[in-house]
């Protein structure tokens, strides 16, 4: 409700600065620009297609992809150097994305239409030459669990999940993954290193299995009883929640889903967002195509095509999962990307230490 | 031949760099690196070690078990079914070991269908088998999508000698295990160790199954040490324990090929008055089915699963029919264009050798092989690491631009990646030929370039044709190195089926995943074809 009366101002002037800007631009400079945009991406799903087809349509720039996982782009672009041909990065785990911006990769932006549709914690510091990065979408690690054995309320912190009433019942996907790691260097943060320690240690004890496998692994495995609770990002909970095919159906009528810590920090997010590369050959059609996609258009497609929070308030989100997980409005955690950044080698050499996978 | 000698510098050169700068990432030692090797000794390595170790020793199992006796069976025997069976050996080389993991994993884990299926309808209780994802699990997984090699090779080098001997031998009075044992066996020695050193080095280079099954690996480790830690150090270090185990895993295999050398008089093989022993009976039976079994398991159960993984998914949403055709051609280009590269060049190294065998060729050779066993991405950093520096030093030289803007850092990659696939089956080819046929020929007045043409290549062609292949397909189902050194808008089909199986969308992947498959098909049946042409060889 909030958002009908707050929220469409910022959007609209987005809007209307990504279209005064893009007749800006073609009437000026941008004609030397040839109408072409290089994409490096680590997002890999089906609905960016239409995403693209759309920018292109809109704007006459074609874009040429490659699409790769997270650290692959960033050695490519390391190595590439000044004659690296990318424009724009999108990049799916915060803390790579503070990476990118740690090592110079990415090109400061000054764009007040960016400034002002994202959210300050989503995105790199602002300084004086610009801001490195922006969030583009987010998604929630949510806690999963099997609605016959256990209450909300006992699953409904992070650090619960430690506890021995749930020893052998435990599943999550490999601690090394980026959506874990970022989880624990995020705990780390707000517990402290010796209690992440105990906390871990705890994890390891109660594990029903070995980790293995991708989110939807550990969510079919607590409905079918293996597992009693686990961890999963909110995005793919949420396509279970959509999906026509009666086994999906079963297990969504199985499971609970809570977003944890709403008493203390906050639900863990994770960050996709996009960057300019340092070296862009078409660095005004690179900042167009981050406006698009922080346009109503472009961020409607994140939010209902492919299950991600947009990062743009007053968005009327059409998406029945992401509303039926219960999540239309949780508190998420408000941690800067660099804290997160920062904390990943500790975490993983905890996680070496514990023992998890 | 000073064009020679520079080509097989520079090849040698060129497949050796990217494992020479991982290498060269122990000059960098300093007290962060320190910190972060010591913490790895303490926890994780000894593990990665033993797990490394015994998955390698289970699959060595797996794949000389399998490899050699239905090599054995379609050569040495004749029964009901043994002509199609000997080409349908070869299908589980067209089946990306980590599209068998996810079909498996899907059919037979706890929550899949089977035991979900059975939990209901017997009214059993929790785990019905033990978990699919283990280093067991692994083991199988990589025996049944690696035996090939060792079926390949074994068969042809048996092909060629076997039947005459056998019939000497069965004539002289000798018993059928004897037979087997002491002349079939010791003929097929070293092709069992030429295949089982490739299927070897796969498994420790393996990242998709070992990782999707939760296995502990060195693999698993290095890119644990570069991707998250961010310590290229480190990852060096790990790098080269690895490089130590292949290094000796390629001695054992040299010290095999040099204890037995057999030649073959060409002539002779293609009488075809020794027959394979007819079985009838029980005999007949049993080797049908332990034929028939690899098959079954590595490639038909996986095709149905994922065949209806796709069928299920296909219910749900349109498939991308339309973009497929692309994702396809791109597999088959990659595949070809490298496959003729390293046969080229895995020619010009193995002639060298055979040309003029000092210490110094052999041991290069020997060397130019081992980007084999190291896992994909730590190859791609490798060639990224140089060519960062160079774009550093020289600006304006666009090096940066040209090795990922174009296919030339690809086919690179794939080079160093695959090249001991094709010396191992270029050198197994040579080493079946007589050196007294080079004598001869040279004595005849031969120059060296005639006696490469007119009587090596002839000889060679055979196994020109199986290297050609098998780089064809292992390039096809390369992942790392394709997902982060490809140019511009071109998807493969093992790109696209890693990148919805990433996205956790079995059900989609199935379609290029299924389509991998195929396209690793039409090599596999050129071949067979091929073989067939060959007469009775």
């Amino acid at each position: 409700m909030r958002s009908f009366l707050v929220a469409p101002q910022p959007v609209k002037v987005a809007r209307l600065l990504l279209a005064t800007g893009l007749i800006l631009v073609n009437l000026t400079g941008f004609a030397a620009e040839e109408p072409v945009l290089n994409l490096y991406s680590a997002r890999h799903y089906a609905t960016d297609e239409a995403l693209y087809a759309n920018f292109t349509r809109a704007t006459g720039i074609k874009i040429n992809r490659v699409d790769a996982d997270d650290a692959g782009i960033l050695a490519r672009l390391k190595a590439e150097g000044s004659a690296s041909p990318a424009d724009v990065i999108l990049l799916v785990d915060a803390a790579r994305l503070w990476k990118g911006e740690v090592e110079d990769l990415f090109a400061p932006v000054q764009s007040p239409a960016l400034l002002k549709a994202v959210p300050e914690h989503l995105r790199a510091k602002q300084r004086p030459e610009g801001t490195r990065w922006f969030g583009l979408s987010t998604r929630a690690r949510v806690i999963v669990y099997d609605k016959q054995k256990f209450k909300p309320e006992e699953v409904d912190s992070y650090e619960k999940l430690a506890d021995p009433k749930f020893a052998g019942r435990l599943c999550i996907r490999s601690g090394t993954h980026p959506y874990n790691l970022s989880l624990f260097g995020a705990m780390l943060e707000h517990l402290g290193a010796p209690a992440t320690e105990t906390w871990l240690k705890g994890l390891v004890a109660n594990l029903a299995r070995q980790p293995k496998g991708g989110d939807t692994d550990q969510i079919k495995g607590v409905a079918s009883g293996e597992c009693g609770v686990a961890l999963s990002n909110s995005y793919y909970l949420a396509r279970l929640y959509r999906s026509d095919n009666p086994q999906d159906k079963a297990v969504v009528e199985r499971i609970g889903v809570m977003f944890p810590n709403q008493n203390s920090w906050g639900t863990h997010v994770n960050i996709a967002g996009g960057a300019v590369a340092r070296h862009a050959k078409h660095p005004q059609n690179a900042v167009a195509f981050l406006n698009y996609l922080v346009s109503e258009q472009a961020q409607t497609y994140f939010a209902d095509g492919n299950n991600e929070w947009p990062v743009i308030k007053g968005l009327s989100i059409n998406n029945p999962a992401l509303k039926a997980m219960g999540g239309a409005s949780f508190k998420s955690e408000k941690l800067a990307a660099s804290v997160v950044g920062m904390n990943q080698v500790k975490a993983q050499q905890m996680l070496d230490r514990v023992g998890l996978r | 031949m000073p064009l020679f000698n520079v080509l097989r510098g520079f090849t040698v050169w060129m497949l050796l760099t990217p494992v020479l700068m991982v290498l060269g990432a122990w000059l960098q030692w300093d007290s962060t690196s320190a910190a972060v090797w010591q913490g790895l000794l303490e926890t994780v390595l000894p593990e990665y070690t033993l797990t490394s170790l015994l998955l390698c020793a289970l699959v060595a199992l797996g794949v000389v078990s399998m490899g050699s006796v239905s090599a054995a069976a379609v050569s040495l025997f004749d029964f009901p079914g043994r002509q199609t069976l000997s080409w349908l050996l070869l299908l589980p080389l067209a089946m990306p070991a980590y599209v068998v993991a996810y079909a498996y994993t899907d059919f037979l884990q706890y929550s899949g269908f089977l035991q979900n299926w059975l939990r209901l309808h017997t009214g059993w209780q929790g785990a019905l088998w033990p978990d699919i994802r283990s280093t067991w699990g692994a083991a199988l997984v990589l025996s049944l999508s690696l035996y090939p090699y060792v079926y390949l090779l074994c068969r042809s080098a048996l092909l060629d000698r076997a039947p005459q001997l056998m019939e000497a031998a069965r004539l002289l009075g000798a018993s059928l295990p004897r037979r087997i044992f002491q002349v079939a066996l010791p003929l097929a020695r070293p092709a069992i160790a030429a295949g089982l050193a490739l299927a070897m080095m796969e498994t420790l280079a393996d990242f998709g199954v070992s990782s999707y099954f939760g296995v502990p690996t060195f693999s698993t480790g290095i890119y644990k040490a570069w991707l998250v830690m961010d310590n290229r150090v480190a990852a060096a270090q790990l790098s080269s324990f690895l490089l130590l185990l292949v290094a000796s895993v390629l001695w054992m295999e040299y010290r095999a090929q040099a204890r037995l050398r057999f030649v073959t008089r060409r002539g002779a093989a293609r009488t075809n008055e020794s027959q394979a022993l007819r079985l009838h009976g029980w005999r007949a039976c049993l080797a049908f089915a332990l034929c028939v079994l690899p098959v079954l398991l590595g490639f038909v159960f996986p095709l149905l699963i994922m065949g209806h993984a796709l069928w299920v998914g296909s219910q749900q949403q349109a498939m991308p029919w339309a973009a497929f055709a692309g994702w396809f051609w791109n597999s088959l280009r990659l595949g070809g264009m490298t496959a003729v590269l390293a046969v080229g060049l895995a020619l010009v190294l193995a002639h060298g050798v055979r040309a003029r065998p000092t210490w110094w060729r052999r041991f290069s050779t020997q060397l130019a092989g081992m980007g084999y066993a190291v896992p994909g991405a730590v190859i791609v950093v490798g060639l990224l690491l140089p060519l960062a520096w160079i774009q550093q030093r020289w600006p304006d030289s666009g090096a940066g631009y040209w090795l990922t803007a174009t296919l030339l850092g690809l086919l690179w990659a794939y080079l160093v990646r695959f090249m001991a696939v094709a010396l191992q089956s270029i050198q197994s080819g040579y080493s079946r030929i007589s050196m007294s046929a080079d004598e001869s020929a040279r004595m005849l007045g031969s120059p060296a370039r005639d006696v490469f043409w007119r009587v090596h290549w002839p000889l060679l062609r055979p196994s020109a044709a199986t290297a050609l292949l098998l780089v064809w397909v292992d390039v096809m189902k390369e992942l790392p190195a394709t997902l982060v050194l490809r140019p511009f808008n071109t998807d493969t089909l093992a790109v696209m089926a890693y990148q919805l199986a990433r996205d956790e969308r079995l059900g989609e992947a199935a379609l290029p995943s299924l389509a991998l498959v195929l396209a690793g098909l039409l090599p596999v049946l050129l071949m067979a074809r091929a073989q067939k042409k060959t007469p009775q060889a």
